[in-house]
């Protein structure tokens, strides 16, 4: 993965307009183009290039303040009239009062469950733990795997052997084997420990730092295998002989370069997440009744199924909403960080295979085509997109 | 390599120790095994806890029981395998057994039919990268991929069990519904055919014209209630697969290839008479037996063709046999539906929504075969549609890697033809990778899938784990979890040997 091939690739879509609409002269050298981008630059711009990424992280955006907005966190009050656990008067049977013509969402725009609770209100409150959850569980996976694969990768030797012993040994415990075991001591809520009394206040966040200490183990891995390799580069050696500590050399030097493996499979095991939280909390290990969760609501109503579908709807979607929005998020990345891996766009990769396809029209037969290409793309420095072409020079773009 | 092989099964050994100690503690200390009866006003409360702290030794600490269950797991080394008694009194080792052939039965099927489908589509999305095929099946992986399993399976219930049978007990398609899956079989085969936009639009509408037509006939001749698939359609779909196996493995210019494959079509026709009084006899291992003839048939119907390519021959032969045996086998169960149908056990209403196997059923090996079937529907398709899509998208990104290679090209530029490309430079080595996933899934097959057994009520190895678990009951849930760990990482030890005796680039050290 060498910055090289990486600029290259972002000029071959900045330049497709700019170079191609002019004469393709050789000689010409795109100086404002191939002018340093920094690695965020250039993933930056490749994620937004990604019309799925970009459909996730709005849909994401949208029930994130949604779901925060409406029902409040913590302290702050939400703009939606109803509690999720607040007992109202029964409209209609319950029947979703959000109408289309005429458009209006009425005083339950989800409907109520059996005894009256307000649908929209609760299944705010169950995306609000399944984010929160998510979240915690990246963060604290996140930064486990980080570490303990750093410091297996960097050290080697014993050290290595350890924490890769460790690692083992936890990716074959049953995660559920775990969450049975928080939620009934966090169940005892007579046991009086300090854990118990936490637990049955903060629920969902015990949940998430228990799930987030045993899914590390799988960032873990790829972390230390960035480093194997990366501690055998020069710069690393240059920082050690200019005196940097081992810390330094870790989180500074090396670790900048492992991000996309940490962002990209952070991602990952976040989208699992939503759906683990909603499964365990479905099996009753999980986030348990007087509070709510997606994954809860689903198993309370689903006998309810034939007389009161929009209590199973509801939830679904949502689960299915943000797990898909991360997931299409997460594509978006590994596609911005991995070099080989090109724009998700068969727009731009038509319009590029056309504008090639018309100086070899007009050129006399199909061996000037081939001369065509061979003197344009020098001429531009770019090595051709092989999914455009169906098979490109890897070569020089280096292995992965 | 033996050193490596001995290396890391010694690791592993050392890995299951202080996993399994982990593990039994954690259960062992999760909770109070004598919570039910603290609570309860039963007259002989003491007697029972008494009774219970004897069965699961509470008064010695969790640690120490942990290496007395071992001293009883050692055993099993030796043949004597002592994994402690459930709750109920039943020996753990029984109680697997059990499960483990619930859960096998659930979830084989799946897992072989994810592979199939998702491998396969894969490498069309690969080789139609960026069509409007390849963006329906990657959006479409996504979903399956997001979709939580509990709630796809409480709507196939609802649907695919209790629509269904509704549907069953009137089969009538209204001209509508049968138009408005016609347009949706259209648009599907149109995108998937590719080409001209003229192209799409002929297949879309022979599609179209083609389902809606036999929907009509099925409604019209109540197929649905009394179906059968007849010596006319089984000599037709398998003339079609003749030359669709043919063309896959071994190109129509092989013409031996396919005389070999429509042969054996003929064959299969010629005894669609003779043998079903035999059918009518059947047990699981004449079907054995008989799938195995069926194939040697289909080879030597290769063999006998010859032709420049003996070995394509009698692939083609052998695999079109197969297929026209199950289409025979497939007609012969259809047979028996009127009878599964109107048993007095089923009632009318087929698919059932829990359970592995009706309680009862008294019936020869087609009507529990379709009794198998008709409970092993609805979980098959869940399980398949959650793990459908990484399959999809490893295939998808293994297949698009190999197509870029250097030999991809040398292949083509020495005029090899697409076929040959695809299904023996390309498609041989995209499934390296596969290979290892595929080793890696099926270690991770017997853990069972604990929320689908949940919501069929099917008692497997995920079931019992659960329910282990809960009562803190550490046998049952530790004879799971033995199991599911001597096969995982024995199979992760299969995939690094796989990998490295396909991929002679690696090698094991």
């Amino acid at each position: 993965m060498s910055q090289q091939s990486q600029q290259e690739d972002v000029a071959t879509g900045t330049q497709a307009g700019t170079t191609q609409s002019a004469e393709p002269v050789a000689g010409v050298e795109p100086v404002l183009e191939t002018k340093g981008l920094s690695l965020g630059q250039i993933v930056r711009r490749r994620f937004f290039g990604h019309s799925g990424a970009l459909a996730g992280l709005v849909v994401f955006a949208i029930i994130f303040i949604l779901a925060f907005s409406s029902e409040g966190w913590g302290p702050f009050p939400g703009w939606w009239k109803y509690q999720h656990d607040q007992v109202t008067p029964l409209v209609n049977e319950g029947v979703p009062t959000w109408t289309f013509a005429p458009f209006s969402f009425g005083d339950h725009p989800f409907g109520q469950d059996r005894i009256g609770r307000d649908l929209f209100a609760m299944t705010m409150r169950g995306a609000q733990q399944s984010i929160v959850v998510m979240i915690i569980i990246g963060l604290v996976a996140g930064v486990i795997g980080v570490v303990v694969g750093a410091l297996a990768g960097y050290f080697r030797g014993w050290v290595e052997t350890i924490l890769m012993r460790l690692t083992d040994i936890i990716i074959i415990i049953p995660v559920l084997l775990l969450a049975a075991v928080m939620s009934q001591t966090a169940g005892r809520r007579d046991a009086g420990t300090w854990f118990a009394q936490f637990a049955a206040s903060n629920g969902v966040v015990v949940l998430g730092i228990f799930l987030g200490l045993v899914l590390w183990v799988s960032l873990a891995r790829l972390v230390r295998g960035e480093f194997l390799s990366l501690r055998e580069r020069e710069f690393v050696d240059a920082a050690r002989i200019s005196g940097a500590s081992n810390f330094r050399i870790i989180f500074k030097h090396i670790l900048p370069n492992a991000v996309g493996v940490v962002i990209v499979n952070g991602t990952l095991i976040m989208s699992s997440a939503i759906l683990l939280e909603t499964a365990l909390s479905y099996l009753g290990v999980g986030v348990k009744a007087p509070d709510t969760s997606l994954g809860l609501l689903i198993s309370q109503n689903q006998e309810a199924f034939s007389t009161r579908p929009w209590l199973f709807w509801w939830p679904g979607l949502f689960i299915v909403l943000i797990c898909l929005s991360i997931n299409f998020i997460g594509d978006g990345l590994r596609d911005a960080f991995d070099p080989r891996q090109k724009k998700f766009n068969a727009k731009k990769a038509k319009d590029w295979r056309h504008r090639k396809a018309v100086p070899a029209v007009a050129a006399p037969g199909g061996e000037a085509k081939l001369e065509v290409d061979a003197t344009i793309i020098p001429a531009i420095g770019v090595v051709p997109d092989p999914e455009a072409h169906g098979g490109a020079d890897r070569s020089e773009r280096g292995k992965p | 390599m033996v050193t490596y092989v001995v290396r890391r099964l010694i690791t592993a050994a050392l890995i299951l120790l202080g996993a399994s100690f982990l593990v039994y503690n954690l259960t062992a200390l999760s909770g109070d095994p004598l919570e039910e009866f603290r609570a309860s006003n039963l007259p002989n409360a003491a007697a029972l806890m008494q009774a219970r702290t004897q069965l699961l030794d509470l008064n010695t600490p969790a640690p120490i029981r942990y290496f007395k269950w071992l001293g009883g797991a050692a055993g099993c080394v030796v043949g004597q395998c002592d994994l402690g008694k459930t709750l109920a009194g039943q020996p753990v080792t029984q109680a697997l057994g059990q499960a483990l052939v619930q859960t096998l039965t659930l979830v084989t099927g799946a897992t072989i039919l994810a592979i199939l489908v998702g491998v396969a589509l894969g490498i069309v999305t690969a080789l139609r990268q960026y069509s409007a095929l390849d963006y329906g099946v990657t959006f479409m992986a996504f979903l399956f991929f997001s979709l939580p399993i509990f709630w796809i399976a409480v709507l196939l219930k609802e649907y695919g069990a209790i629509g269904f049978n509704n549907f069953l007990a009137h089969p009538d398609i209204p001209i509508p519904a049968a138009l408005g899956i016609g347009i949706i079989a259209g648009v599907i085969a149109g995108v998937v055919a590719g080409g001209a936009l003229r192209r799409k639009a002929i297949v879309g509408a022979i599609a179209f014209a083609f389902v809606t037509l036999v929907l009509v006939v099925a409604s019209l001749t109540q197929w649905f209630r009394y179906p059968g698939l007849g010596l006319g359609v089984i000599l037709i779909a398998g003339v079609g697969l003749a030359f669709g196996i043919t063309v896959l493995a071994a190109g129509l210019q092989n013409r031996r290839a396919l005389y070999a494959g429509l042969t054996t079509v003929v064959i299969g026709a010629a005894v669609y008479f003779p043998i079903q009084p035999l059918l009518d006899l059947a047990t699981p291992l004449m079907i054995v037996i008989l799938a195995v003839v069926t194939i040697a048939v289909g080879v030597a119907a290769g063999y006998f063709w010859g032709g420049y390519d003996r070995g394509q021959g009698m692939r083609v032969g052998g695999i079109t046999a197969f297929v026209v045996a199950a289409m025979i086998l497939l007609d012969r169960f259809m047979q028996s539906w009127p009878a599964y149908f109107d048993n007095g056990k089923i009632r009318g209403r087929p698919i059932a929504t829990i359970g592995a196997a009706t309680p009862n059923l008294q019936g020869d090996f087609w009507l529990s075969g379709i009794d198998a079937f008709t409970h092993l529907i609805l979980p098959t398709i869940a399980l398949v549609l959650i793990s459908l899509a990484s399959y999809t998208r490893y295939t998808r990104s293994s297949m698009l890697e190999v197509m870029n290679m250097d030999y991809i090209r040398t292949a083509r530029a020495k005029g090899v033809s697409e076929r040959s490309v695809v299904m023996r430079h390309a498609f041989r080595n995209a499934l390296i990778p596969i290979a290892t996933i595929v080793a890696l899934d099926i270690g991770a097959l017997i853990g069972g899938a604990v929320i689908t057994e949940t919501v069929f009520s099917v008692r497997g190895m995920g079931f019992m784990f659960l329910d282990g678990i809960s009562h803190v009951d550490p046998n049952p849930v530790m004879g799971v979890f033995v199991c599911v760990a001597i096969t995982a990482l024995f199979f992760n030890l299969v995939a690094d040997l796989i990998y490295s005796a396909l991929d002679p680039r690696v090698r094991v050290k």
